[in-house]
């Protein structure tokens, strides 16, 4: 049986590049050839659809750049701090809402319908409040990322098997110690669920406020790309930024277990 | 029992509201006692006050119109794309396995930042604001519409085998009625990420109706004005889901 095991492991290299493997091969050297073509041919607007090499060209420019390094260190530490304060205030008011049902009935809707109006609106706020800065990004991330998590963790809460609160219980743990390690370990896919959407609505969040008003930052490199209309490096900004949300998107779910592509 | 029924129903509202009034109440205070500068906050009389500008001078009626308008095109290129786009990645089994993750990458792939992109291709004009929306809600659509077809339940497959019904019938009569309140679910989804990508990229692109005037507010330092336009966007948005939410609900039978 073990030799079985290992045989159909070592089999299964060969068989990966099947017919799925093909057609997404496909897919993408018609999709490339078909850009190259739609480049070459002047049918659109000029740069428009600029030539895989000159994009090529431009992707290795710009992660061959110092600079660019720079820019992406403010834009990681916004998110990061943004996902810490977001994060950490959303589980709390995630805890309190699940574990009490007056309050959950009082202001878990406020929650659930402002959660998904559109932030960057609030961004002329942030601007006053915290300043044209970091700051006011950092602000527009945690309002961002505040929301799914807060709900998500509520949520989680209320779906606690209610043995493991009654063994906590039965041992007089403490509030704090209720939390530590029963709540917070029973809710691992709900945390990190509205971790992954909080990130990803955090991202969008400062990105997007730093193309609106800022001197640094991939957001604001994507905008100076349109306003000196340099398409192959702003097709380059877009990529390495898709690839690494994609990519980060994956590692959050994969971190706390979850398949990370189909729970969202 | 029904002071009770009447407590338990009505009482947590009761403070969530009331509590929401307080807040307000304080923050008037706060700010008329200069605890608060008023030009960083305005006081929410001041707001209140602003609401009736912004109606008359400000046209939000004629902007919510446009901001609508831009919306239901973008929703209806949504159900009639999203929808197709599921079933026919659904239908070839070769292609579901080979696309679905791509679809389900494409969700969490910040698609909005491509916006300026958008605004070369289609200049800066209504139509960057409806592909933006369309493109990026575009995902779920796609994504509940295989789920949904998908996970039509085996016995109402076999009823339509044992009526021997041809492909098409099976697909339009079993299948996609089955599969209609997940895909409702995902046209939801769709339009409640298309309304927030349509005013979000107005306010960017300072183009169309709530978004833009949200935009011009803010640059002429009308905090009153800035204030009272986001109450109406969240005003707005929240009655938007609202009542999709209650259409989903009677779409959905009961058990």
């Amino acid at each position: 049986m073990a030799d079985t095991g290992r045989l159909t492991r070592t089999a299964a290299p060969a068989s990966s590049v099947g017919p799925v493997t093909l057609l997404r091969i496909a897919i993408v050297l018609i999709t490339l050839v078909i850009w190259e073509v739609l480049a070459r041919s002047g049918w659109l607007y000029r740069d428009v659809v600029p030539s895989l090499l000159s994009i090529g060209a431009a992707l290795f420019d710009l992660l061959s750049t110092p600079d660019y390094y720079r820019h992406l260190a403010v834009t990681a530490g916004e998110i990061a701090v943004a996902m810490m304060i977001g994060g950490l205030a959303g589980m709390v008011v995630g805890i309190v809402l699940g574990a009490n049902r007056f309050l959950s009935k009082a202001y878990e809707a406020f929650l659930y319908y402002l959660g998904p109006t559109p932030k960057i609106i609030f961004f002329p706020i942030m601007i006053m409040w915290f300043g044209v800065g970091p700051g006011s990004k950092i602000a527009l991330g945690t309002l961002s990322c505040f929301f799914p998590v807060a709900l998500s963790v509520a949520a989680g809460m209320r779906q606690i098997d209610k043995v493991l609160i009654r063994v906590g219980r039965s041992f007089r743990a403490s509030t704090w110690q209720m939390v530590v390690k029963i709540y917070l370990p029973a809710m691992r896919h709900p945390i990190i669920n509205g971790l992954r959407i909080g990130f990803g609505v955090a991202l969008i969040g400062t990105l997007l406020a730093e193309t609106k008003l800022s001197n640094q930052g991939i957001g604001y490199l994507i905008i100076q790309a349109y306003a000196i209309f340099d398409m192959p490096r702003m097709y380059a900004n877009l990529i390495v930024l898709f690839v690494l949300a994609i990519g980060v998107n994956a590692l959050i779910g994969k971190a706390g277990g979850l398949d990370s592509v189909r729970g969202r | 029992m029904p002071g009770g029924f009447f407590q338990q129903r009505y009482a947590p509202a009761a403070v969530g509201l009331g509590s929401l009034v307080l807040f307000f109440v304080f923050l008037e205070i706060l700010i008329q006692t200069n605890l608060i500068s008023r030009f960083i906050v305005p006081p929410p009389s001041e707001i209140l006050e602003s609401f009736e500008r912004i109606i008359v001078e400000e046209g939000v009626i004629g902007r919510f119109f446009f901001t609508a308008q831009e919306c239901l095109i973008a929703s209806a290129m949504l159900i009639v794309f999203g929808i197709a786009g599921g079933v026919i990645i659904e239908r070839y089994n070769l292609l579901r396995r080979a696309c679905e993750t791509w679809v389900a990458a494409a969700a969490a792939a910040p698609v909005v930042l491509a916006y300026p992109l958008f605004m070369v291709i289609f200049g800066r004009n209504m139509w960057t604001i409806i592909m933006m929306g369309f493109v990026a809600a575009l995902p779920p659509v796609i994504l509940k519409t295989i789920e949904g077809i998908a996970g039509t339940r085996k016995v109402l497959l076999n009823v339509g085998r044992s009526f021997n019904l041809t492909p098409m019938q099976m697909f339009w009569k079993i299948q996609f009625p089955a599969a209609l309140p997940t895909i409702f679910t995902g046209v939801r989804l769709g339009l409640i990420f298309a309304l927030i990508n349509v005013v979000g990229v107005e306010f960017l692109i300072n183009f169309g109706g709530l978004g833009q005037l949200i935009n011009e507010l803010a640059e002429r330092y009308d905090l009153g004005g800035t204030y009272a336009a986001i109450c109406f966007v969240i005003l707005v948005s929240v009655l938007f889901f609202m009542s999709i939410e209650k259409a989903e609900r009677w779409l959905i039978p009961v058990d």
